[in-house]
């Protein structure tokens, strides 16, 4: 690949200023990609106009006369942002859940957080206002508590035996995982409503749908708390790397390291499962791509990381609204459709090598 | 600075596998750890550099327990070269020479001028200087071993302790390594299982056998056909090397001593 011999013809200190360029080069991206987004539906609005709209609600002024100036703020920016945010989240969440087991081909959902968001999500669709009313939940209140309650049951047991080890915490995540799937598919089953069966699949799917102004502000919080812990932890997360006695060496609390990420890691995982399903490969695809363009020091991944993933699902959800007249597809489906070949290309070239 | 290990005892799941050891490695000192397999080298080594807590016993560096450090502090001190050799992630020889400034900077701080200088005077020290950008995952062994040691030089440790850092090398870079290892000398505990190779690198040597020190002292005073009969279970006969001087034990790979007398 010739971004990576690029690279490895560099020196560090050039290398640190191209991340720095690449870190530019990726908000101008994201920029006009959020222009497009919010311009683009099944009613255009000019770029010029989205502006406008955005810039007259910033300065309170009068909104314009007919539904664009509605369309803009309440349905497309909202939208957009979300997408962003998850985008950057699943970003920051697969970089971190790739250092922490130790496998650049590690996915965000491997740990068995998103099952229990989904098996969450899935019993207050199914099992309808009766469960949605229990408690006051709402549909990203009951994904969050399952995402809650198989965080707790991994935890247990991947921490029996002491220290979280990568491959405890695989099995842990994937038996774990794989039993709260077992639950959401008989629920599933037991649906003869087939609005409810669409509408579980969808958001199976992953789905940027239910964006709205109220929703926006807890998994943005979120990224940008997750992502400055992450942050101040990137050079353990290097160290991390390349195993746990070189960690400790280079004077690492590994296990308390590990601890906070896992708690990091799933909280996020949680939030952004709740808000929009489990969409799938941005987390594997992302970090890996990024990896290969500025190297694998977390000080740089892991902004890149965050900036790619929100450019990425911004630019993904516009083909997710726009891709068929009829119909609108679950962003999943998108993601699938550019991440699997992806993934396959990236593996045959990790295998040749 | 002196590293001392006094009556140091550890159990892994249960299991004591260092029982009161004692070990001492003076100022500038070169001192080798040998014994057969299990005998708890290794887990000698990781109490050292923090991954393993003893149960017992205490690591003094001229005379200060290590556990009365912080981690970072102790980082600052003693610097490790594990077994584990390597990563599959994209990382650069540089980035992983870099790892080394990791105990001596503060969340969110970058690379400052004198990180910078001492990094490169690492990897020039190692002569890895001109390899800087290339994938640490594409080295030859002998190579990630160079590399490995000049992350550990970037700590500016007190204190080297490497693993068996001549596994799996041939013999010629065996020798780079530990000519390294003499020429930018410091106080340093090596685990080696080659014992011609600790003859004649080690200043002092400590036997391991089950999880006990069974002798200490010069390779000349250590090494004798008794241990090797005792310790390791093989025949063996200690002559003088003829190009060195060093002792150089000729084994005999016929046939493992057939009584193994306990020392």
């Amino acid at each position: 690949m010739a971004v990576l011999s690029l690279r490895r013809k560099q020196d560090r200190d050039t290398s640190a200023a191209r991340a720095g360029l690449v870190a530019a080069v990726l908000v101008v991206a994201l920029v006009v990609l959020l222009t497009v987004a919010v311009s683009l539906g099944s009613s255009s609005i000019p770029v010029g106009q989205v502006w406008a709209a955005v810039g007259r609600k910033l300065t309170g002024a009068a909104p314009a006369a007919g539904t664009s100036d509605v369309i803009v703020w309440q349905l497309r920016v909202p939208r957009a942002l979300l997408a962003a945010i998850v985008g950057a989240g699943l970003g920051l969440v697969g970089t971190a859940v790739q250092a922490l087991v130790r496998n650049p081909l590690a996915d965000p959902y491997l740990l068995g957080i998103s099952s229990g968001a989904s098996l969450g999500a899935v019993a207050a669709i199914v099992l309808g206002a009766g469960a949605g009313g229990l408690l006051g939940l709402g549909l990203s209140g009951a994904a969050f508590v399952g995402a809650l309650v198989s965080f707790s049951l991994v935890w247990t047991m991947a921490r029996r035996g002491g220290g979280f080890s990568p491959l405890r915490l695989v099995l842990a995540g994937v038996g774990i995982g794989q039993f709260l799937s077992g639950i959401t598919s008989y629920l599933v089953l037991q649906t003869a409503d087939e609005q409810q069966t669409r509408g579980v699949l969808f958001w199976l799917m992953g789905n940027l749908g239910g964006a709205k102004w109220s929703l926006l502000a807890v998994p943005a919080a979120t990224v940008v708390l997750v992502g400055l812990l992450l942050q101040s932890r990137a050079r353990g997360l290097n160290a991390l790397l390349m195993g746990d006695e070189t960690a400790a060496g280079l004077g690492v609390d590994v296990a308390r390291l590990r601890r906070e990420l896992f708690v990091a890691t799933s909280v996020l995982t949680g939030v952004l499962v709740a808000v929009s399903g489990a969409i799938g490969f941005v987390g594997l695809m992302v970090p890996h791509v990024c990896r290969l363009v500025v190297g694998g020091d977390h000080r740089r991944l892991l902004p890149v990381a965050a900036l790619t993933g929100a450019v990425l699902l911004v630019a993904v959800d516009v083909v997710a609204r726009t891709a068929l007249d009829t119909q609108e597809l679950p962003v999943g489906v998108v993601t699938a459709f550019i991440g699997a070949p992806t993934l396959l290309y990236l593996l045959d070239r990790r295998l040749e090598a | 600075m002196r590293l001392e290990i006094e009556d140091l005892r550890v159990a892994l799941s249960g299991r004591e596998v260092v029982s009161g050891v004692h070990l001492l490695a003076g100022d500038g000192e070169i001192v080798g750890l040998v014994g057969p397999n299990g005998s708890g080298k290794s887990t000698v080594l990781r109490t050292v550099y923090r991954h393993l807590r003893p149960t017992a016993g205490k690591v003094l560096l001229d005379g200060d327990d290590i556990r009365d450090l912080t981690a970072r502090q102790a980082a600052r001190h003693v610097a490790a070269l594990p077994q584990e050799r390597g990563t599959d992630f994209e990382l650069s020889v540089r980035e992983v020479v870099a790892m080394g400034r990791t105990p001596y900077k503060r969340a969110f701080a970058g690379e400052d001028p004198e990180d910078r200088e001492i990094i490169t005077t690492a990897l020039e020290q190692v002569g890895m200087a001109a390899d800087a950008g290339r994938g640490f995952s594409t080295l030859s062994g002998g190579e990630r071993q160079r590399v490995l040691l000049a992350r550990a030089f970037t700590q500016r440790p007190d204190v080297l302790v490497l693993d068996e850092p001549t596994n799996h090398l041939d013999v010629r870079h065996q020798v780079e390594l530990l000519a390294l290892l003499r020429e930018h000398r410091r106080t340093t505990v090596v685990a080696l299982h080659d014992l011609n190779a600790a003859a004649s690198v080690c200043d002092r040597l400590h036997v391991l056998h089950d999880g006990a020190v069974v002798a200490s002292g010069t390779p000349r005073e250590v090494l004798t056909s008794e241990l090797m009969a005792g310790v390791f279970g093989v025949r063996a006969a200690v002559v003088d090397h003829p190009l060195t001087g060093d002792p150089l034990i000729a084994f005999d790979h016929r046939a493992p001593a057939d009584v193994p007398v306990v020392a």
